[in-house]
């Protein structure tokens, strides 16, 4: 077997500066290396010493993609920390504060980014030319997602309207009601883009995973639960701790997170599928059945669907929230310094996002921790690279690569949270 | 218009989150049309097609944080006619800058298990500190109606129209009564470029500055209006020292408040 180099120095279409490295002795993969150089920014450092009611602005900057995720993790920490408990409505504003973010982050990831790979277009303009009706589509639901992230916070990307204990400002009804029919007609998109979807080639690959998500007694999981799992995984978030354990590699300005028990694990859209299949809702389910996608799905490519099943669920659980929305006495409880230790894990669009803070008695953060969903994912990546380059090796590098490439997409990385950009490169020995 | 005649364009990042180069794929009813009217050559966030250059006009998201990318900076300002920087990042240095005021291996050492695996400057500095930039959009994130400004102007050949006037201005234009006076809420806005819409005040708190220093900002009288509502030391320290830390009036003034026995 001659020995060739394969280089992708770029990883395209992440979030992120990362590169893959694939090593190749005698005809076999030798080793897979998810190398993740985007630059650190230190965010768990300079939180400390910064006031607590600060988190929700500063995390925010992590990830302009999921900054509600970042927002929704740090002040529900933070709140534990304190001890504080948020009336409903706050929690039901903040629950359909995440559908839009679920909405836009999930459209950008479907039609800008993951589909091109699935109909060979290096992007989402090109294919634009050969399907613009899914692409318009796409980004009209994007729209939607958008518009519900300006009235709840002000505006799409690092919105201002989130702090500890509730929200600067709540909605009126009727703001609310005038996002009614965008919503309905973004539910109908969503569905046609879920089926659109559905319909495209996916490689035959399945591996037995370890899925984590969120569970809650009655909802699909957005921004509480325990941390379950298909191997009898049942904990509550507080154990977090004791249970996971971030590692730091040599590639890798990104940490790599194992359960202490049985190393790599999946988090993000398949894994809350699974596991919370039927807090979904009569027609979810059945538009689910209808693609041919049943809970128990172990093949990561086939995520594209869950992505928008999990769309048609947000814009039916927001229209749910608006109806029933009662607007809070004030829109936020006030949230007095105290010493304490408060932790969180919520579900951004890719995944479980767990934060620690460690408070001090005047309000300011003594430590700081946080774990982006990427850096949960990347061990499970990795190890899928392994098999699809085993099973591509022979292909011409060009396809190797696609096909890599596209396995990294299933998991929608976004490399600036857990860093933490992507090269390809194979070294052929 | 014929192929030859669009302005080639690259979208580069640096130190960043990524919010403001998502800012243009935000631009959902535009985004067809202006990948119509340019020619987007390098923009890895959103195509698998990365043209090497040159560039007329180069987007530039981030800070300069690490020697790989202080060299990467010089070969894009020497592959691009015109540079422009996007965001708090790319034009301050962002919140990462805040490492600027620290020691910087006592930061590794507080993320990183293994500090030796980690390469990185001990300052996160702007652009502009490396390379000629030809125009700074300000703002964590960009206003997407502000870029779209930018590129229009670049492709009608004029200067953009983005006014350097301070939030107050927005505030009065979006018919918002001042949360500083009418409620005695702490706020930027005095002192804060524009171009956000004033949406904090709107929102009934006060602006954090996220759009850095307005022109001619006088910081040391708001820092006194401020301790007039009751701002301690401590909070005028933080409220200077965000996204744009390292903006010279917002460094000045922070340090103005630091703790006596802490000069940072």
């Amino acid at each position: 077997m001659p020995s060739r180099t394969i280089r992708v120095d770029y990883l395209t279409r992440v979030e992120g500066e990362g590169a893959l490295e694939l090593d190749i002795r005698d005809g076999a993969v030798d080793g897979v290396r998810l190398s993740i150089f985007e630059p650190p920014r230190f965010f768990e450092a300079l939180l400390r010493g910064r006031d607590a009611t600060e988190a929700p602005d500063i995390t925010a900057r992590i990830c302009g993609i999921c900054p509600v995720a970042y927002q929704m993790s740090s002040v529900h920490a933070v709140e534990n920390a304190l001890g504080l408990a948020v009336p409903p409505p706050i929690r039901a504003l903040r629950r359909l504060l995440y559908c839009g973010e679920w909405i836009e982050s999930h459209a950008l990831h479907i039609v800008l980014l993951h589909a091109p790979d699935f109909l060979g277009f290096p992007d989402a303009i090109s294919m634009a030319s050969a399907h613009g009706e899914m692409v318009t589509r796409g980004l009209a639901l994007k729209k939607t997602g958008n518009a519900l992230l300006r009235l709840l916070g002000g505006r799409e990307i690092h919105p201002v309207n989130v702090r500890v204990g509730g929200f600067y400002r709540a909605p009126t009804a009727d703001e609310l009601a005038a996002l009614v029919p965008d919503l309905q007609a973004a539910r109908e998109q969503a569905v046609a883009l879920a089926r659109w979807v559905a319909g495209f080639r996916f490689p035959d690959f399945e591996r037995d995973y370890e899925f984590v998500a969120l569970r809650h007694p009655d909802e699909y999981p957005l921004n509480e639960g325990r941390l379950v799992s298909n191997r009898g995984l049942d904990i509550p978030v507080s154990d977090y701790d004791a249970t996971f354990e971030e590692r730091h590699v040599a590639h890798s300005t990104a940490l790599q997170s194992v359960l202490r028990a049985r190393g790599s694990y999946q988090v993000g859209p398949l894994a809350r599928f699974n596991l919370n299949h039927d807090r979904l809702g009569p027609s979810v389910q059945a538009l689910a059945a209808e693609l041919g996608l049943a809970p128990g799905c172990r093949n990561p490519f086939r995520s594209i669907i869950v992505r928008a099943i999990e769309v048609v669920y947000a814009c039916e659980e927001a229209l749910r929230l608006i109806a029933a929305y009662a607007p809070p006495e004030a829109p936020f409880v006030a949230a007095p310094p105290q010493a304490g230790i408060g932790v969180a894990c919520t579900e951004a669009p890719r995944g479980i996002l767990y934060h620690h803070y460690r408070l001090n008695a005047d309000g300011s953060i003594l430590s700081a921790r946080i774990v982006p969903p990427t850096s949960q994912n990347q061990g499970t990546i990795e190890e899928d690279l392994r098999i699809v380059a085993t099973r591509d090796l022979d292909l011409p590098e060009d396809e190797l690569r696609d096909h890599c490439e596209q396995a990294i997409r299933n998991y929608d990385p976004c490399i600036s949270c857990s860093t933490h950009f992507l090269r390809l490169e194979v070294r052929r020995r | 218009m014929a192929e030859r005649t669009r302005p080639i364009v690259a979208v580069w990042k640096f130190a960043s989150c990524d919010g403001c180069q998502l800012s243009l794929l935000d631009c959902e009813d535009e985004l067809l049309a202006v990948a119509g009217a340019v020619d987007i050559a390098y923009f890895a966030e959103a195509s698998s097609t990365l043209r090497p250059g040159p560039y007329d006009v180069s987007l530039v998201e981030g800070s300069v944080t690490t020697e790989h990318d202080a060299e990467r900076i010089r070969m894009v300002r020497a592959a691009s006619k015109r540079l422009i920087t996007i965001g708090a990042c790319a034009t301050a240095g962002g919140i990462q800058s805040l490492r600027n005021f620290a020691d910087v291996k006592d930061y590794v050492a507080a993320v990183y298990a293994s500090p030796e695996y980690i390469r990185t400057l001990e300052t996160s500095t702007p652009i502009s500190a490396h390379v000629p930039v030809d125009f700074e959009l300000r703002g964590c994130p960009i206003n997407k109606h502000q870029l779209l400004e930018v590129i229009s102007a670049l492709l009608a050949g004029r200067k953009p129209q983005i006014p350097n006037e301070s939030v107050c201005v927005s505030c009065k234009q979006r018919g918002t009564s001042c949360v500083m006076v009418a409620h005695g809420t702490p706020c930027l806005g005095p002192v804060t470029h524009a171009g956000c819409g004033a949406i904090c005040p709107a929102y009934g708190r006060g602006c954090y500055g996220c759009y850095g220093p307005a022109e001619a900002a006088n910081t040391a009288s708001l820092a006194g209006a401020w301790t007039a509502l009751g701002a301690d030391r401590r909070t005028l320290h933080r409220a200077f020292r965000t996204f744009n830390a390292a903006a010279e009036p917002f460094r000045q003034e922070s340090e103005a408040h630091a703790e006596p026995h802490h000069p940072g």
